[in-house]
């Protein structure tokens, strides 16, 4: 258990320490809500959706926590490179619980994160339903945060080096972005697109999201709650499975 | 302690290591030699469990770490060649980490870390991040961090590389200290013959993955009739400088390797 602990802390830590980093991983969330979220709000209103700016906040905040836990699961390259994941390698601690560790540490620097940018979008105007609605909206930013950080180490088990980074970026990241109905209404789609995005994990977390954190008025959920909680629970569940699997057989 | 039986690592078409066999008895230290390339990394690597092997068998003190992985690290510490610390986390962090993963409890922890930070000069520095060190104090702490915790058997590959005189010194000396008197069984390499010959009780000497020569430091002298180790050693090996760096067909089989890895 302390082995676990200590390298979840470890990813405090360095989160902690990369202020400047912290800084600007805040601004694409910034740009996409400030900008798509003012500037396509009188268009989406004119379709009768009400404002864009409260329909992407929770997109917003679901892409932070998407890009950072995945990015925290491919630290593990990082560490590769500058050779620290050696040493937890061969320490007499199981695999499991140094995949956990980490799995861990990275899910909680992406939920700051999110908590940082769902402070940021309520500043800059954006009302969830009620006040309760927050504890909720946390907890699907948690099943999304695991869900993807164990996605992020399985990946980064399987790379040797960084140079597969911008393929697992432009194919792999920004597609799950951008399919997951974090700037589009999922329902009244046509059937290809409909088809795809439901195979998306992260628009079941940010269809939750949603529906929690905005009226019925405001917006239709796509798949109900029920089914978004059982999705990103099984998807992230063997996610972790699989996650742990690579990692065991990670050789340097 | 160590038992290698016909021990193999071929990557691609490559043979890193052909078909070697040696022993290390308990409480020895045993020196691996080999120029650039010979297959002395691949080796402690699978010692370790960092790797495994294509044939062959070890044995860690009755274990076999590949199948009882965990249990066979338990029993051994390792001074890695190239740099394995956490530029982000300060020199007491490493260490605690380390500590930590290898069930070093609280109290010896933290009396260990002052002792060896101090031992090795770095107890001063010991809160600042260690990707402000320079590279010999990086070289230090990682040194620093091989002894927290007494291991059974200790890898030290190339541990001296880029060290001064002085924590050479150091370092041979606690080298010594944890052999004689914690009975620590010490496997190392390195590429200064004058230490090998100074500390170590056996020596092998390996060469394009096959084991050349191996027994006592006078032995091997003898055996080739030359005056001191290093000639002995260059009697042996050749005197041609071995060429390391990757070439474009290597860094074909690194691009392929990178995205077969479920594979390999």
């Amino acid at each position: 258990m302390s082995a676990i602990y200590i390298l979840w802390l470890r990813e405090l830590k360095r989160y902690t320490r990369s202020r400047a980093q912290i800084v600007a991983s805040l601004g694409q969330p910034l740009l996409y809500l400030l900008v798509l979220g003012f500037g396509l709000t009188p268009v989406f209103k004119r379709a009768g959706y009400g404002s864009y700016f409260q329909f992407i906040a929770p997109g917003v905040i679901g892409m932070s926590v998407l890009f950072s836990s995945i990015f925290s699961g491919l630290g593990l390259l990082w560490d590769r490179q500058f050779g620290f994941l050696k040493e937890t390698l061969v320490a007499p601690v199981p695999r499991i619980q140094i995949m956990i560790g980490r799995t861990l540490g990275g899910s909680t620097t992406a939920i700051i994160q999110g908590l940082l940018v769902t402070v940021i979008c309520m500043i800059a105007g954006f009302r969830p339903v009620s006040i309760y609605a927050l504890p909720l909206a946390m907890g699907f930013m948690v099943m999304i945060a695991v869900l993807f950080s164990a996605l992020g180490v399985a990946i980064g088990s399987s790379l040797q080096d960084m140079q597969g980074f911008q393929l697992i970026m432009n194919f792999l990241v920004m597609p799950i972005y951008f399919l997951s109905g974090a700037m589009f209404p999922l329902s009244n789609q046509g059937k290809v697109l409909t088809f795809v995005t439901s195979l998306d994990p992260l628009s079941y977390g940010i269809d939750g999201m949603r529906s929690v954190l905005m009226s019925r008025e405001a917006f239709q959920p796509a798949f109900g709650t029920t089914t978004d909680l059982a999705v990103l629970i099984g998807v992230g569940a063997v996610l972790l499975v699989f996650g742990a699997y690579r990692f065991s057989k990670i050789e340097i | 302690m160590i038992q290698v039986r016909n021990l193999v690592k071929t990557f691609g078409t490559f043979t890193a290591v052909n078909d070697i066999s040696f022993d290390v008895a308990q409480g020895e230290i045993f020196a691996f030699l080999g120029p650039n390339g010979a297959g002395k990394t691949t080796t402690i690597k699978m010692l370790t469990t960092m790797l495994k092997p294509t044939s062959g068998a070890i044995e860690l003190d009755g274990l076999n770490p590949q199948v009882q992985e965990n249990e066979a690290r338990k029993r051994f510490g390792i001074v890695f060649q190239d740099p394995s610390l956490d530029g982000d986390l300060t020199a007491a962090e490493n260490m605690e980490i380390h500590g930590v993963l290898y069930h070093v409890p609280r109290k010896v922890r933290q009396q260990r870390t002052e002792e060896l930070l101090k031992l090795f000069e770095l107890w001063d520095r010991r809160s600042e991040q260690v990707k402000k060190f320079s590279g010999g104090m990086k070289r230090r702490l990682e040194i620093a961090r091989g002894f927290l915790h007494t291991p059974k058997i200790l890898f030290l590959d190339e541990p001296t590389l880029g060290l001064d005189p002085q924590s050479r010194n150091q370092l041979w000396g606690h080298v010594k200290n944890v052999n004689e008197k914690e009975g620590v069984t010490v496997f190392l390499t390195t590429h200064y013959m004058d230490e090998a010959d100074r500390v170590a009780h056996r020596i092998g000497v390996i060469d394009r993955g096959k084991l050349v020569a191996q027994g006592t430091p006078k032995a091997i002298k003898e055996q080739t009739g030359a005056e001191s180790l290093e000639d002995a050693f260059l009697k042996l090996t050749g005197s041609t400088i071995r060429d390391e760096s990757a070439g474009s067909a290597d860094q074909m089989r690194q691009f392929a390797k990178m995205w077969g890895g479920a594979k390999r």
